[in-house]
């Protein structure tokens, strides 16, 4: 396998690509903790857990989006993330999140919660 | 015969008015089957990884899972059946729900109860007007589904499926007011949809999973690399697997939407031919009754004006 400095990123939502492109570095949050992955890392397919997922471009900018329960997989310096439910950092509304948050407390939805406070912290950068 | 011209006349109007409904319904299924097409194309990638990683995990562990497992003697199983919320699409509801019966029979010969999960404001008719029963149906989404109808389905079908099973799954979103019965099986009946001119009925079994698809596993040359699972390859199949399903799901009930916007064009512009062929027909009596009408009136005119000059003549 060729050495490679960049991974190829999809990150995939059930109906749509929310976003594509080069990487250098995928930071996400697994069921086993926070783990970032660089290029040539090992075949891996993990557990993902609401949270946030940022994404290190070449060029240095970040990208973030908040993803619900899903996986992540890495082989050949592919990376996908998958979620059933994904959004960039720019698609998200704070004060439509923050109501979101107060619903979800209120019917006591922990999955909920948790999905609604995975999308604030993407806002909080 | 004035009386009849007008009749005549009455009836191209009116053919010609619903021939302008049936071509607008016409050109907005036409215009809708794109963008159907377009969601089943955005939704390709998910199931595609989502695939990959179930083939992957599959192969590289041999983990034995509730969901993917066969039971000895299944007794009940679940049947999903895929059919439209509206009408005027031919014979689209009706293909679908022959083939759900034809299925039907088919586990009940093999000695299965059936329940049925129904989608589509036609099925729920149908089912109902026969008072036959069934567990639950969800409407309101036949030609534009979206991934959370999927996964409301899904989540209620997987827990059905899991409470025979003693499976641990996440079904949050499942339908509470549902009353499941825990089932052995699951199979769905839906459109599948071949191209513009073809649509055909048909039936996948489910649950439990048969991995290794046939038509979908990834290409031979496409080799899966050795994975890690993190934290064990159990959990991830466990947390792999309803999503799999919920994308199973979705996939039918878009080739599904597909399929019925594809049957009610061919419909549509069968009826807006038909529409046509009267109106023709239609004009051709018109024309007739009016031309008689015509000669009658000569006829008449020259019958009295004869009868007069026959009168002149007697009297010079």
């Amino acid at each position: 396998m060729a050495e490679s400095h960049t991974l190829q990123v999809e990150l995939v939502a059930a109906d749509r690509v929310v976003w594509s492109g080069e990487a250098v570095r995928v930071l996400a949050r697994t069921a086993e903790g926070d783990l970032g992955v660089l290029a040539n890392h090992a075949p891996l397919l993990s557990v993902l857990v609401p949270g946030v997922v940022e994404i290190e471009q070449t060029g240095g900018e970040r990208v973030r989006a908040a993803v619900s329960e899903g996986f992540l997989s890495v082989a050949d310096n592919r990376v996908s993330v998958l979620s059933e439910d994904s959004f960039l950092e720019n698609e998200l509304d704070r004060s439509t999140v923050e109501s979101e948050l107060t619903a979800a407390r209120e019917a006591d939805d922990q999955a909920a919660v948790l999905r609604a406070e995975a999308k604030l912290r993407t806002l909080q950068s | 015969m004035a009386v009849s011209l007008r009749e005549y006349r009455a009836k191209i109007k009116s053919t010609q008015s619903m021939k302008k409904i049936t071509r607008a319904m016409e050109l907005i299924a036409a215009s809708r089957i794109i963008k159907a097409q377009q969601h089943a194309a955005a939704a390709a990638p998910y199931a595609r990884e989502l695939t990959r990683a179930v083939s992957a995990v599959a192969t590289f562990s041999n983990v034995d899972h509730p969901l993917t497992t066969e039971k000895d003697n299944p007794t009940r199983a679940a049947v999903l059946v895929i059919s439209s919320d509206r009408g005027l699409a031919g014979a689209y509801s009706s293909n679908v729900l022959k083939e759900a019966d034809r299925l039907a029979e088919k586990l009940r010969a093999e000695g299965k109860e059936i329940d049925f999960y129904l989608t589509g404001r036609k099925s729920e008719t149908y089912f109902k007007f026969r008072s036959r029963d069934f567990v639950t149906s969800w409407t309101g989404f036949s030609d534009k589904p979206e991934y959370d109808d999927a996964r409301l389905i899904g989540e209620t079908l997987v827990g059905a499926f899991a409470e025979d099973n003693d499976v641990d799954v996440d079904v949050e979103h499942a339908d509470d007011a549902v009353d499941v019965q825990p089932v052995d099986e699951l199979h769905i009946v839906f459109t599948r949809f071949k191209s513009m001119l073809s649509q055909e009925p048909d039936v996948i079994r489910l649950l439990p999973l048969e991995v290794v698809e046939g038509t979908e596993a990834p290409d031979e040359a496409d080799v899966l690399p050795l994975y890690e699972f993190e934290p064990s390859a159990h959990e991830v199949l466990d947390a792999l697997l309803p999503k799999y399903v919920n994308s199973r799901i979705y996939y039918c009930l878009l080739q599904a939407a597909a399929s019925e916007l594809a049957a009610r064009q061919k419909a549509m512009k069968s009826a807006t031919d038909n529409a046509q062929d009267l109106i023709e027909k239609y004009t051709r009596i018109a024309n007739q009754a009016r031309q008689a009408g015509i000669t009658q009136e000569i006829s008449e005119i020259v019958g009295g004006a004869n009868a007069l000059a026959d009168a002149n003549a007697g009297n010079e």
